[in-house]
């Protein structure tokens, strides 16, 4: 048994569960979203096990370093770091219905990893510029905070397909506000009010832990290369995902947006996490970076 | 207006309101430029433009040549570009700019909104007042038949216990206990905004006092001044640097494992210090830093030959350092490795690296397969000519390294007597020696690489302050995202339900409602669940 297989059983397992989730969303059946939650469990062991045990082939191989070096080893542990954070939410809140736009993501991300043709589950040395501490303090980070933004984008999008419905007179037992919108299909679903509060909650999430990325990854950059800051295009890309963070947060704070428009930054933003993620690659430069 | 009334709505906090509206009537009445720089309207705009500007920059290749950037949009876009300052966009003016705009919106709104916030952190008098909890949505009340002694001591205890003030007061009702905790918290945004001000002022500094530069030093060679990024202009280290010796390894799949260079610190002709670096471990002294950026090989120390008889057919294995002298076997003359190339142009053709030497005192005059006309012979050492040198190690240095040609210019011109020839034996051709049909055919068996290091060479000033401004940035959202100025009011009322004229003593045998509210400028649903756990607490004992 070796990682790769440990982790692309665990794709599986995120499968399952996901559906799981959608299942119980659209037949309403709490017990599903119950069921969900221990494979989804089972399926972060999986996930934590196959990186463990990456770690542990790469000092074997001779190599030895973190998994965290490749396009595999990021979204496999991209996945890990929105599943823990998902875990941690759902027992935090009690709310299992939240996992319905949440959980594909965990998934998403390991299929990627485990079954697009173009990325290699190889374990691979670490070039020089790669062996510093400051990579690990680095890659955990900026991917603790895009997990937050992963999620929010979850909630945002749940936050706008959730029917605005006109009081069916039902209230939410776990909302005493008087302006709780309740909704006979959704009825089950969280109120609209804490979806918002959980968007702001995992952007502020987000955000921090991307502000301390970007900082990890400039005070590495200047210990290998005596610039902390050089414009390349990851890292003008993750500062123009900061930027749209920093825009949403003050929108909220300060003007007041709340709900579908907040909703629809939190989207955009998630969109600029996933081009400096993917879409970087692809654009033009002097220097080709890996 | 309504920007700051939402706020202050979302807030709930009817204190800050009072002050708010009170400051705001003082400085609105003014200038128009005040408002204009303490509006955040402008601030989402400004930073909305930094985002979208910052993707041109990322999508036209930044800092390169003219000739590259013709040929890529022809002129016209060229032209165009050019005007805007596109291909160096990030220090243009207007996106510099935009970073002042930022940095005075800042400035501006801080002053702007100290002055308040300073009175709320730091009230003449804290004051609560019951009417403003009792109206508040976050409640729990429950009914209690304790007597009042206890009920007041355990909710104070409570209270004590989870924030870092309590008081009690005496009300219609019999009476409140208030508490509250983290008003300092409301600094957490100053924090945040300082620290931006101070990354900017870090990049100012460094782009004022600061400089990149790169040098590249062979093996054994000492230098004294380094070559600005940009415009190669030398500039003095104000002491001497000595590479000793660099060395890279591999793994066994061929990949860069480690780059290092031995540095030695030369002051006053005196060595001072000597040093290793790697990638990630640059050398720093008296403000200036070295990185490991790139290598090459510069040329050989020595060579091993196998040189092949023609007559008897024998091989001999001879190693040379460069300068030295051999008596070939057999009585075939000496040989003197002079020196090793990077290029060799025979014919057209650049043959790579290779060691130009020259035999003599022999009779084997036939050059037949080597033309020895000076004026086709050359090294050359132009960057395309390497064929291992100058490995940037991920860095932007390629066009760098183009350094210590002046080294091997002679070799072009050295003067030959008659009755020498002059050898030029290829590392990557090894039969090509034969081809001269000399008496003895000199093949490189191995050699012994002499690297230069590429070194990028830094002094920033500004570091430290773009470091401080790191530091308090993660401090500063750590506050802002996850702290609250949260305030707690416990009442202890005679309970009201039940018989209604029982009520005329303190201690009624009814019990006491009580009713817990609370109230955070952040964060209202951590506040509720605070709440909920006070009272289920208060309720257990
Ligand atoms: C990117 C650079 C930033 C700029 C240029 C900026 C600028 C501003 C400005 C001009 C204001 C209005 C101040 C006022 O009217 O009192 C403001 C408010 C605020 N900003 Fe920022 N900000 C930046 C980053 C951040 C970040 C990263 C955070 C997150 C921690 C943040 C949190 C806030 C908050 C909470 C407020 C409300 C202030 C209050 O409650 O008085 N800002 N910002």
């Amino acid at each position: 048994m070796n990682s790769s297989m440990i982790l692309s059983v665990t794709t599986f397992v995120y499968a399952f569960a996901s559906v799981l989730y959608i299942g119980s969303w659209t037949f309403k059946k709490e017990t599903m979203a119950k069921l969900g939650f221990f494979v989804l469990v089972a399926g972060f062991t999986g996930n934590t096990m196959g990186i463990i045990l990456r770690w542990i082939e790469s000092y074997k191989i001779g190599y030895g370093h973190a998994p965290f070096s490749n396009m595999y080893e990021s979204l496999v542990f991209f996945s890990w770091t929105i599943a823990v954070l998902y875990l941690f939410l759902e027992l935090k809140y009690h709310e299992r219905i939240i996992g319905v736009f949440a959980t594909p993501l965990i998934f998403l991300s390991i299929a990627y990893a485990s079954l697009s043709p173009s990325i290699s589950d190889k374990i691979t040395p670490l070039i020089p510029a790669l062996k510093s501490n400051w990579l690990i303090a680095h890659v955990i980070t900026c991917f603790l905070g895009y997990a937050g933004f992963a999620i929010a984008f979850g909630f945002s999008v749940m936050y706008l397909v959730k029917p605005l419905e006109s009081g069916s007179g039902k209230q939410l037992p776990n909302s005493g506000e008087p302006r709780t919108h309740a909704n006979f299909l959704f009825a089950r679903l969280p109120s609209l009010d804490l979806m918002d509060e959980l968007i702001h909650q995992m952007v502020m999430f987000g955000f921090l832990f991307l502000t301390i990325g970007i900082i990890t990854g400039s005070v590495w950059a200047n210990s290998a290369w005596g610039t902390y800051w050089s414009w390349d295009p990851k890292e003008t890309w993750s500062l123009i995902t900061w930027l749209v963070y920093a825009i949403l947060l003050h929108l909220r704070m300060m003007r007041g947006w709340h709900g579908k428009r907040i909703a629809w930054v939190s989207i955009i933003g998630f969109m600029a996490v996933l081009f400096t993620y993917f879409g970087v690659n692809l654009l033009p430069g002097l220097h080709s970076y890996a | 207006m309504a920007a700051r009334a939402a706020y202050v709505l979302y807030n709930g906090n009817l204190m800050e309101k009072t002050i708010m509206a009170k400051n705001g009537l003082k400085n609105r009445s003014g200038n128009p430029v005040w408002i204009f720089f303490t509006s955040v309207k402008l601030t989402v705009i400004v930073l909305l433009l930094l985002a979208v500007t910052s993707i041109i920059g990322t999508l036209v290749p930044q800092n390169g040549t003219q000739a590259f950037y013709v040929h890529k949009y022809g002129e016209f876009f060229f032209r165009l570009f050019d005007v805007f300052d596109i291909f160096d966009m990030y220090s243009s003016w207007w996106f510099v700019m935009l970073l002042v705009l930022l940095s005075v919106n800042i400035v501006v709104c801080s002053i702007d909104k100290l002055d308040s916030t300073w009175k709320i952190i730091f009230p003449d008098k804290v004051l609560f007042n019951v009417e403003r909890f009792r109206r508040l949505k976050n409640t729990e009340m429950f009914v209690s038949n304790r007597n009042l002694e206890s009920l007041e001591s355990m909710c104070r205890q409570l209270i004590e216990k989870n924030f870092s003030m309590a008081v009690s007061e005496e009300t219609d009702q019999v009476v409140a206990i208030f508490g509250e905790r983290g008003r300092w918290t409301r600094i957490g945004v100053y924090v945040v905004h300082l620290s931006i001000l101070l990354m900017l002022a870090g990049a100012v500094i460094g782009s004022v006092w600061g400089f990149k530069a790169f040098v590249a030093i062979p093996e054994g060679t000492t230098v004294d001044s380094a070559f600005l990024r940009g415009n190669d202009a030398p500039v003095e280290l104000g002491f001497e640097l000595r590479c000793n010796a660099f060395s890279v390894s591999f793994y066994d799949t061929g990949h860069p494992e480690e780059f290092k260079s031995s540095l030695t610190v030369i002051e006053d002709g005196k060595e001072s210090f000597t040093r290793d670096i790697v990638v990630n471990d640059p050398l720093r002294y008296k403000g200036l830093s070295f990185y490991q950026s790139s290598y090459g090989v510069d040329s050989a120390k020595s060579a091993v030959f196998k040189i092949t008889s023609r007559d008897s057919g024998m091989t001999y294995s001879v190693k040379m350092a460069i300068g030295e002298t051999i008596d070939i076997p057999e009585s075939g003359g000496k040989f003197t490795l002079d020196e090793f190339v990077r290029g060799y142009n025979f014919r057209g053709h650049n043959l790579g690296e290779g060691f130009v030497g020259r035999l003599s005192g022999n009779n084997d005059s036939d050059k037949s397969g080597l033309d020895t006309a000076h004026g086709s012979m050359g090294t050359q050492h132009g960057e395309a000519d390497h064929s291992e040198a100058d490995h940037s190690e991920a860095d932007h240095d390629h066009n760098e390294a183009g350094h210590s040609e002046a080294d091997h210019q002679k070799a072009a011109g050295r003067s030959m007597n008659s009755n020498e020839t002059e050898l030029y034996i290829p590392v990557k051709f090894p039969t090509f020696d034969k081809m001269r049909r000399g008496a003895f055919a000199f093949e490189i068996q191995d050699y012994e690489k002499k690297y230069y290091t590429g070194l990028q060479v830094a002094k920033d000033p500004g570091v430290l302050y773009v470091y401080a401004g790191f530091v308090l940035m993660i401090i500063g959202c750590w506050i802002t995202f996850f702290m609250s100025h949260q305030s707690i009011c416990v009442e202890i009322r005679k309970k009201i339900a039940a018989d209604a004229d029982s009520g005329k003593s303190d201690d009624a045998d009814g019990g006491y409602d009580i009713l817990i509210s609370g109230t955070a400028n952040k964060n209202s649903q951590g506040m509720k669940l605070k709440i909920a756990k006070i009272a289920s607490r208060m309720r257990d004992i």
